[in-house]
């Protein structure tokens, strides 16, 4: 019993550190009736929060996920989110492109997107694990693959940041104390869905099921007689689409620009530690802590700090649960 | 195409000052990386924090270039400390990307207006190593041969820094033959022997961590104070992996490794710079293919192109032994 109770210590913590912002808020208010309350602002962030973590989440789940199968931490990941991002918006707004409508264009970046996540893993990273190159020297691989793509997109997408033709500027719809523009409303519901389809894939499909059996024991898998190499494969091929999904959303919510996925990296990382390397339920909680922690920073601290404070968190929960919130409590020294 | 200027260039590149602060900082991380096996993706923070260290002790508060250089130093010991106690004990992936995100976080910190007051926001700080000109030595003339010349307050401080580079690769070669260097070079062959030998791990790594650390933070000043500026810009986590490459290319866990690394990463990577703007002046190159604004992309593009060669084929780099670089993940 005292088991159970240590281990949701830590994400009622969590929730409590989350429910104090708008707790605060909330005493505040009322002493601030003039222009729009400290209530709704921090109802405001907790939405922009919760729409923010939503995208994190979508791009990070692949990440995890090869990390759960593969132990390779991938730092090109971010790349696939830019990629994503710039193949739909080659499609959509140049001239040169054939100017499609953004959603047609979104679905094909997805699946181009996947399509590049699973030739990476047939080309590159299969061959390199069975010549035996170490982990380490696999991740500064990643490293590299990381720098060369994002300058080549830098070549051809140019350093000055684009939105996409459609859903630019819009009206927000007014919630009570909170406002969301239709197309803001539209992704955060889109991507919650992508989420709970990953999460049935996972728990009730025959691949998702294999899928959670490598990530916990890869040999024991390959014993029972799992195709591990074919699981990797499709692993890549569902973190390479939902990079590229993640980057288009976060191009029509925010903007896109050369680096933007390698900015999103380190979010991606924070919230998958935060919610237990490895674990993909981990790294959607994690992440959706880590889009509200850096959107409601902004309550208090100032704008340009956001994302330092969602890095911030990643260092503290290294600091008192390295394992993470839905980590297993194990020995990871 | 003027081969001459494009020779010259390389080796202006190749010996000039920043190949000597990036080959400092090389070696600390190769004190990590390649002697203890640890792997620290922020040693940009360090250079950050030793290059603020001086700069806003002097811009800011006003105090002397010496005594800044010790805050910029006690400065890297706390990142250490403030880094390494929590995430030494875990896995191996978790310093990596604890020390990649605290680049970042103390980049942001820096740059946002809330640190303006000290450090100067993001247009940084300037003109604080007045002390450091004052105290050259050398006579005020021009110096050089062939195509290179430099004035006398370049060759100072060209020389104080591979000085500096001298000095720390001396520290290095006799520390890693030390005993305390075999201890950390058995912690990254086999992190479970040493411990059954009852050496604490983790004491071993945290002073490699802080070691290493402070020699990157010397090279942080050093940039600062060759550029006479510091901005938090110039320090993203991209010098960190410009910093891996020329370690892998020189050598990891090599006493020369980084030092021969640096030279050679600056002499290429100019070498192809002015390739390309000569041949895209020349016309042999049509600016359609590659404009002059986008040479500086393509050269990032080739550095990273590099790295996945280097480590695909030759992870051991120019000096190393294959058998040392087959570290893995514990």
């Amino acid at each position: 019993m005292t088991v159970r109770v240590t281990r949701l210590l830590v994400p009622i913590v969590a929730l409590l550190l989350v429910a104090l912002a708008p707790a605060a808020a909330w005493a505040q208010g009322e002493e601030v009736p003039s222009g729009p309350s400290f209530l709704d602002r921090a109802l405001q962030s907790l939405l922009d929060g919760i729409q923010f973590g939503a995208i994190i989440a979508i791009t990070a789940v692949g990440l995890s996920l090869v990390f759960g199968t593969t132990h390779l931490i991938n730092f090109a990941h971010g790349e696939l989110v830019t990629i994503g991002a710039v193949i739909a918006f080659f499609l959509n707004v140049t001239a040169q492109g054939p100017g499609w409508h953004i959603i047609i264009s979104a679905v094909v970046a997805v699946v181009l997107g996947a399509a590049f996540g699973g030739v990476l893993e047939r080309v590159m990273w299969r061959p390199l694990r069975n010549r035996g190159t170490g982990l380490i020297n696999l991740f500064i691989i990643t490293i590299g693959l990381s720098l060369l793509l994002r300058h080549v997109v830098l070549v051809f997408f140019g350093s000055r940041p684009s939105s996409y033709r459609e859903y630019d500027i819009q009206q927000a719809i007014d919630l009570g104390p909170v406002g969301i523009t239709p197309r803001d409303l539209t992704i955060t519901v889109l991507s919650v869905l992508v989420l709970l389809g990953v999460a049935f894939m996972l728990q009730k499909t025959r691949i998702g099921t294999a899928i959670r059996a490598v990530s916990s024991n890869r040999d024991l898998a390959e014993a029972s007689g799992i195709d591990v190499n074919r699981v990797v494969l499709v692993v890549w091929i569902l973190g390479g689409g939902l990079a590229a999904l993640g980057g288009v959303f976060f191009g029509l919510v925010e903007i896109i620009t050369w680096d933007m996925g390698f900015r999103l990296l380190l979010l991606m990382f924070a919230g998958i530690i935060l919610g237990g390397l490895g674990s993909a339920y981990g790294a959607m909680v994690g992440s959706f802590v880590v889009g509200i922690v850096a959107q409601m920073s902004s309550l208090w601290f100032p704008i340009d700090l956001q994302h330092a404070w969602a890095l911030l968190a990643l260092i503290v929960v290294l600091l008192i649960r390295p394992q993470g919130i839905l980590g297993q409590r194990e020995r990871v020294g | 195409m003027d081969w001459e200027i494009i020779l010259s260039d390389a080796l202006r590149s190749g010996i000039g000052p920043v190949a000597a602060v990036y080959a400092l900082a090389a070696i600390g991380l190769n004190l990590h990386f390649g002697y203890t096996g640890l792997l620290n993706f922020g040693q940009v923070a360090f250079m950050l924090v030793g290059a603020y260290g001086v700069a806003a002790s002097v811009s800011t508060f006003g105090l002397s270039l010496w005594v800044g250089v010790l805050v910029g130093l006690a400065c890297s010991v706390v990142l250490a400390l403030l880094l390494g106690l929590p995430t030494l004990r875990l896995r191996a992936e978790y310093l990596a990307i604890a020390t990649i995100a605290a680049g970042e976080i103390l980049r942001l910190f820096y740059r946002s207006s809330w640190a303006e007051p000290v450090t100067g926001g993001v247009f940084g700080l300037q003109q604080f190593a007045n002390d450091f000109y004052d105290v050259n030595p050398i006579p005020n003339d021009r110096y050089g041969f062939w195509l290179l010349n430099f004035s006398a307050r370049d060759l100072w401080a060209l020389g104080v820094a591979w000085g500096l580079v001298a000095l720390m690769t001396l520290l290095i070669a006799l520390l890693v033959h030390s005993p305390w260097g075999r201890v950390i070079r058995s912690i990254r062959e086999d992190e479970e022997a040493v411990r059954s030998l009852g050496k604490s791990v983790y004491a071993y790594k945290l002073q490699s961590l802080m070691l290493g650390g402070a020699i990157g933070s010397l090279a942080g000043m050093m940039l600062a104070i060759n550029n006479q500026s510091v901005n938090p810009d110039s320090y993203d986590p991209v010098v960190t992996f410009f910093l891996y490459t020329l370690l892998v290319l020189g050598g990891a866990g090599r006493v020369l490794g980084p030092v021969l690394g640096s030279i050679l990463f600056w002499a290429i990577l100019t070498f192809f710079d002015s390739l390309l703007r000569q041949a895209i002046d020349a016309g042999v190159i049509s600016p359609t293919i590659i404009a002059a604004p986008e040479v500086g992309a393509v050269r990032f593009a080739l550095v990273g192109l590099g790295l996945m060669l280097l480590m695909i084929f030759r992870p051991q780099g120019i000096l190393g032994s294959r058998k040392e670089m087959l570290l893995d993940v514990r």
